[in-house]
């Protein structure tokens, strides 16, 4: 796909006008700066030796880059009484979060593919049961979800984080992608059927090839969310399964000699740089309008 | 190829009753024709057919088998949607092809029929774009082409050429009939056109409000319309008519009383019998444009009759020109040459053939059967 040429903008002229785009200007830079700084903050210190943290200020730039900091934040910190640094656990966490963000997402699209066009009865009903789903707060299912993993026996596994978040994002996933094929033409579904395809035929081959743009928001709010979760990952886990996000906390809040700094901003950037990969990935599909031209108009 | 039959089929959305107990019965073979006004519940019959929608009530007939429970996949219909329907992700080319894929059409006989229908349809050079890609007569000719390629026993066509140029339309038009004639297989199409409706059926069914008020062939629906409702909705222009009261005045006439002078119409000697009870009472006097001349242009017959009138818009559509005036409360229009000059506000003298009127019951709206 070729990039169409940017359309030129017809803006008015004039001194006023002028002005009133710098002071947009000036404000949109100001809000940059203000989500910039945190970062800016981060990584200065992550590149920093713990003697020029003790020495300079926080915002100064490191007089000397060393990556000694990410190199134990990635291989040698300790994570309670094991100094692996967070190499394992980002393994555990990758393990967690592509299994039950594929999950969740593949079931999402095929309840929101069910509930839309092939409507039963009482489609209505199972939906408004699934959203409510979306708003139970993470607190209320601990204590059934700890007991039906251990009569599963799953309790303290990675298999058991998985079943866990992929059960929770259904109503999410579910929601998303009833939304989107709501606003796909029946006709289509009714075009494929004529020609003989059946409920996952039309699926396959109709109706999520349609749904990229959904897919990716989908992916991306699933991935962030399984990701970034602590609370599941506390609960449900111990030790050795724990995912990065518990594995970071053990890390910072080690109570052993000097608190290093720079070690503690390095492993939480690799923590979080996951989330920011599959934004910059999956990003471009966003824009991407796919359903034009089906129908008439 | 297969016969169709309807009986007494009913489509409830909720509350609302769409089709309210329709018979129907196609021959192998036959080109049906739906038509009726905007909502009366065509798509939804069709859709009914389809299996798309589930019956209300009714039992449905394809061939010999009771299809009430048969999935759409499994009727052996084809259908071209008013939507259009276009599967947006696949080219022109796999959106043709997608009904043979899933139907193991061998590669070598999806080739020949893609072929074939994309020359028919002048849309080989389209093949390898998307739907979005193309325009509203491009995308209308595609959706007709993932019909045609197939081979079932059912076509059912919605409104297939309402997006054409009129050159294309007329074409196409032609391409279907010709289509028809040599496949031999069971339509069932649905326009808003009145020349399509008459050129391509082998019968009409006119439909109003959830039901079919007639169901002929395109000549007995022209010339013999069974109601007020078909005598005004077939034709364009469509039929005129006068409400005026029967009148014993040299043999019987119908009086339409107009403030610029009353016409006495007389009766056409084949509904003397059928209207003579009326005697003193209204009826309603039916009169196609192209019934209405100018004084001359018809070889008299025996029943031609003359009156004036004031021409209120003249309306030059090319080969005919379409004169307005006012009689009986109505805005009326007599169907004249050209090459009569005329011009506005001036007096016109017409001549009714009165052997091609009709008459309908004011109360009924039934077309009072002719004696002949
Ligand atoms: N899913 C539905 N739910 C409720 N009412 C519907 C539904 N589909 C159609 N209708 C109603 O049924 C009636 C018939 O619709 P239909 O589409 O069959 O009309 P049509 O004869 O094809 O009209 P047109 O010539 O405009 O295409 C309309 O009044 C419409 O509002
Ligand atoms: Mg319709």
């Amino acid at each position: 796909m070729t990039q169409p040429a940017p359309a030129g903008i017809v803006r008015p002229k004039g001194l006023r006008h002028r002005l009133m785009r710098i002071l947009l200007f000036a404000v949109l830079g100001t809000f940059c700066l203000y989500y910039l700084l945190p970062l800016f903050i981060m990584m200065a210190t992550s590149l920093k030796s713990l003697d020029e943290i003790r020495t300079g200020t926080l915002v100064s730039l490191p007089r000397q880059i060393t990556f000694d900091a990410w190199l134990k934040a990635w291989g040698s910190a300790c994570v309670g009484v094991r100094c692996d640094g967070l190499k394992p656990y980002m393994w555990n966490s990758v393990l967690m979060v592509v299994p039950a963000v594929a999950i969740s997402t593949a079931l999402g699209a095929v309840n929101g593919y069910a509930l839309t066009k092939w409507r039963f009865p009482g489609a209505n009903t199972i939906f408004a049961l699934m959203l409510f789903g979306a708003f139970i707060p993470f607190q209320v299912v601990l204590l059934p979800m700890a007991r039906t993993l251990g009569v599963l026996g799953l309790a303290g596994s990675v298999t058991g984080l998985i079943l866990v978040h992929t059960v929770y994002g259904l109503a999410f996933t579910t929601l998303f992608f009833r939304n989107f094929f709501m606003g796909v033409s029946d006709g289509i579904v009714q075009a494929a059927k004529i020609d003989g395809a059946g409920f996952f035929g039309i699926f396959s081959q109709i109706v999520l090839p349609m749904a990229l743009p959904a897919i990716v928001v989908t992916v991306i709010w699933q991935f962030t969310q399984i990701w970034n979760d602590f609370l599941f990952g506390v609960a449900f886990t111990v030790g050795d399964s724990n995912p990065v996000t518990v594995a970071l906390n053990n890390v910072v809040n080690t109570s052993t000699g000097v608190k290093e700094y720079n070690v503690d901003m390095a492993a939480a950037i690799i923590a979080g740089l996951p989330t920011l990969l599959v934004y910059v990935l999956a990003g471009k599909y966003f824009v991407r309008g796919l359903a034009a031209g089906a129908v008439k108009g | 190829m297969a016969s169709i039959r309807l009986d007494k089929v009913w489509k409830k959305f909720g509350t609302t009753e769409v089709i309210k107990g329709i018979d129907m019965s196609i021959r192998e073979g036959e080109f049906i024709v739906l038509v009726g006004p905007s909502g009366c519940g065509k798509s939804t019959l069709l859709n009914l057919i389809a299996g798309l929608e589930t019956l209300s009530g009714g039992e449905i007939f394809i061939g010999s088998d009771l299809v009430n429970d048969i999935p759409p996949k499994d009727r052996d219909i084809a259908m071209v949607f008013q939507s259009y329907a276009l599967y947006p992700t696949k080219s022109v080319r796999d959106n043709m092809n997608f009904g043979m894929v899933t139907r193991h059409v061998p590669q070598s006989e999806q080739t020949v029929a893609l072929a074939e229908v994309a020359g028919l349809l002048h849309i080989e050079t389209l093949l390898d774009r998307k739907p979005g890609q193309l325009s509203g007569g491009q995308r209308q000719r595609v959706a007709m082409g993932r019909a045609l390629v197939r081979k079932p026993a059912v076509f059912l066509f919605d409104e297939p050429l309402s997006n054409l140029d009129a050159k294309l339309r007329i074409e196409m038009r032609t391409e279907i009939k010709r289509l028809h004639q040599r496949l031999g297989k069971t339509i069932v199409y649905v326009t808003h056109d009145q020349i399509e409706a008459m050129t391509l059926a082998s019968r009409i069914a006119v439909m109003d409000n959830g039901h079919i008020r007639q169901f002929g062939s395109p000549e007995d629906i022209y010339e013999r319309p069974v109601d007020l409702f078909v005598a005004g909705f077939v034709g364009s222009p469509s039929m005129n008519l006068f409400k005026g009261r029967v009148v014993e005045q040299s043999g019987l006439r119908l009086q339409v009383d107009d403030p610029a002078g009353a016409v006495h119409f007389p009766i056409p000697r084949n509904l003397h019998d059928a209207a003579r009870p009326y005697l003193g009472r209204e009826l309603i006097l039916g009169l196609r444009p192209e019934a209405m001349v100018r004084e001359g242009a018809h070889r008299p017959g025996s029943e031609t009759f003359s009156f004036d009138r004031t021409i209120d818009v003249v309306e030059p559509t090319g080969p005919d020109t379409l004169l307005v005036f006012t009689l009986g409360g109505i805005e009326a229009i007599g169907r004249v040459d050209p090459q009569d000059k005329i011009s506005v506000g001036t007096k016109f003298r017409f001549d009714v053939d009165m052997g091609r009127a009709k008459m309908f019951d004011p109360v009924t709206g039934l077309h009072l059967a002719s004696v002949h």
